[in-house]
């Protein structure tokens, strides 16, 4: 047992921008098939802590490997959702062009997108309730709307570990659960999956594990051992403190 | 006159080079927009007239492939400039640019007086550089033009999805395992490459508008990146050609500055009717969405019997309601327009 790799492991992670740490020394290690919430407040480091591990954020130090593997080599193996807000919804594309994207990693420089591509990108638009909507234009759909496709987007990317930046947000009820259930019948495939979540109301609901970060590792591990009333409020009491320091407050 | 331009060989050849550059820069053009970038390619080619202006002075003749050489190393210092100034001051990328744009123009302005007085300076035709003169173009250097152009195009096609999600998204596409550094540097060698083959032909003042206008102009026909990218290589097209032929007849006209007044009618046009985004067709669109909405809400809070005369008359004309039977019924189109609008509500 002991000696099955870690889907993620990651190894004394620092991250700056500027001089303003944001991420400070994050020893993680995620074991093949949980669903993963990572939680803590704004600005604690949360989309820092995906972004650095898909190397879109460049770490001072550290490291991170995928079923003992470095990232270049595993790469193609990880799908990705960023926040909603990084793209121009407003750009001239329509719900099955952005899915078919998700296939670029796979066909590398200059290969244009097969037959193939488009049937299984169909088929991802199909799977998250979209069927209808293949062609129309990104800048007409509503918040739920535009996760589904992002979610789509990742499906195609065919991947073992999926890392989700905040896909709940702006979305409506009915579309969160929908979007819970794919996830749960990926991690059934034996697929790695860790979602940056805001809301802890859901996470014993949503989630069997579970990180809380506040710039360092708070404490991770399955949500019934970790997701402590103890530990909630140390990840977000360094906020507290802020602002009770400030005298005479009250 | 046109029978005596159009038989005449460099004639053609000038045209064809307009042509290509204009096709050239106008499908540049649709990813500079979208990308936010309409003022990088102005900075770039204000900036590249004192390197035009220096090398002349140190070789004294008119080699347009030393001129640009120039052209291109100050074109680049002005970027890497605005680049360390957004990097290291508190100065906004804008600002950053209008500064850096504006104090390269001035010096080369100040280096081109200089020289004016020299007599080899102005039978080089250095003037031509400011507001662009194609018609008097060597053929050398319109091949030269040509040949870039024909790269520019070829390069654009190739790495057509790698520059889409680069421009659409490009945290994705880092992700996706293409090196963004790459795509960025093949993105801003493009527009450098175009600038500096038009600073002869168009100028170093109206160029950028040819990175500009037809993206903008394209954009208010179409949702489509792959129409919008072909009809703004179109409208750079037509420009490039009425440049040159309306320059050509009349020898003292720039081109650059006909090349931007077609495009400036061009972009009014579309503003005013594009089929997507145009003003009047959204006026049009948004007043018969009033009409589907208030039919919407008398067909959906109503027995339909018992809607005021003036509504049933309304709905009948639009085709939501037909009469049978001496009562009125619902359409196919209005059973349409209650699930559209039943479905946009949830």
């Amino acid at each position: 047992m002991n000696d099955k790799p870690y889907a993620i492991e990651i190894e004394d992670l620092t991250v700056a921008y500027d001089i303003k740490p944001v991420l400070w020394d994050i020893d993680i290690k995620i074991p093949k098939g949980v669903l993963m919430a990572v939680v803590g407040p704004n600005g604690a480091g949360k989309s820092t802590l995906i972004k650095a591990m898909l190397g879109i954020v460049k770490p001072i130090s550290g490291k991170v490997l995928f079923f003992n593997t470095p990232l270049k080599e595993y790469l193609k193996k990880i799908s990705y959702v960023p926040q909603k807000g990084s793209v121009d919804w407003d750009f001239p594309t329509n719900v099955l062009d952005v899915v078919l994207m998700g296939r670029y990693g796979k066909l590398g420089w200059f290969k244009r997108p097969t037959e193939e591509d488009v049937r299984i990108a169909k088929e991802a638009i199909k799977k998250v309730g979209m069927e209808d909507f293949m062609d129309r234009q990104i800048s007409e759909l509503s918040g739920g709307q535009q996760q589904r496709v992002f979610l789509a987007r990742a499906l195609v990317q065919e991947a073992e570990i999926y890392l989700l930046d905040e896909p709940f947000q702006g979305v409506d009820a009915k579309t969160e659960k929908e979007i819970v259930n794919i996830l749960k019948e990926l991690v059934k495939a034996g697929k790695t999956v860790i979602v940056v979540h805001h809301d802890l109301q859901t996470v014993k609901q949503y989630f069997d594990w579970v990180g809380l970060i506040f710039t360092r590792i708070i404490a991770y591990g399955p949500v019934e051992d970790v997701f402590t009333e103890a530990n909630i409020e140390k990840t977000y009491k360094s906020r507290h403190n802020l602002t009770l320091k400030e005298p005479f407050k009250c | 006159m046109l029978e005596l331009i159009f038989s005449d060989y460099t004639f053609r050849i000038v045209a064809l080079g307009t042509i290509l550059l204009g096709i050239a820069s106008g499908l540049l053009s649709s990813f500079v927009t979208l990308n936010k970038q309409a003022l990088v390619g102005d900075a770039l080619s204000h900036a590249a007239l004192p390197g035009i202006v220096l090398v002349f002075m140190i070789i004294k003749v008119k080699n347009l492939e030393l001129l640009l050489l120039g052209a291109l190393f100050f074109g680049l210092i002005a970027i890497g400039l605005t680049n360390i100034i957004k990097k290291y001051s508190k100065v906004k990328f804008d600002s950053s640019l209008a500064l850096v744009l504006s104090s390269f123009f001035g010096f080369g302005l100040v280096l081109m007086t200089i020289i004016q007085k020299t007599p080899t300076a102005s039978q080089a035709g250095l003037n031509n550089f400011i507001f662009g003169q194609a018609s008097t173009m060597l053929p050398h250097d319109v091949y030269l033009m040509l040949s870039i152009s024909i790269l520019v195009i070829l390069l654009i096609i190739l790495f057509w999805k790698e520059l889409k999600i680069f421009v659409f998204n490009p945290e994705f596409s880092q992700a996706l395992g293409f090196n963004n550094k790459y795509i960025s540097l093949l993105f801003s060698g493009l527009i450098v490459l175009t600038v500096i083959i038009g600073l002869e032909s168009v100028g170093v003042i109206l160029i950028s508008s040819l990175l500009v206008s037809p993206g903008v102009s394209a954009r208010q026909w179409t949702n489509r990146l792959s129409i919008m990218v072909v009809l703004s290589g179109l409208f750079g097209a037509i420009s490039g050609f009425f440049g040159t032929i309306i320059s050509a007849i009349s020898p003292k006209m720039p081109t650059g500055a006909i090349i931007v007044i077609v495009l400036s009618v061009i972009t009014i046009l579309s503003i005013l009717f594009g089929s997507k985004r145009g003003i009047i067709w959204r006026q049009i669109k948004n007043k018969i969405n009033n009409h589907k909405i208030i039919a919407y809400q008398w067909l959906n809070n109503s027995e339909i019997n018992s809607l005021p005369i003036e509504a049933l008359q309304f709905l009948t004309k639009k085709n939501y309601l037909a009469i049978q039977n001496n009562e009125y019924v619902l359409t196919n189109e209005g059973r349409k327009l209650i699930d559209y609008y039943k479905e946009a509500q949830e």
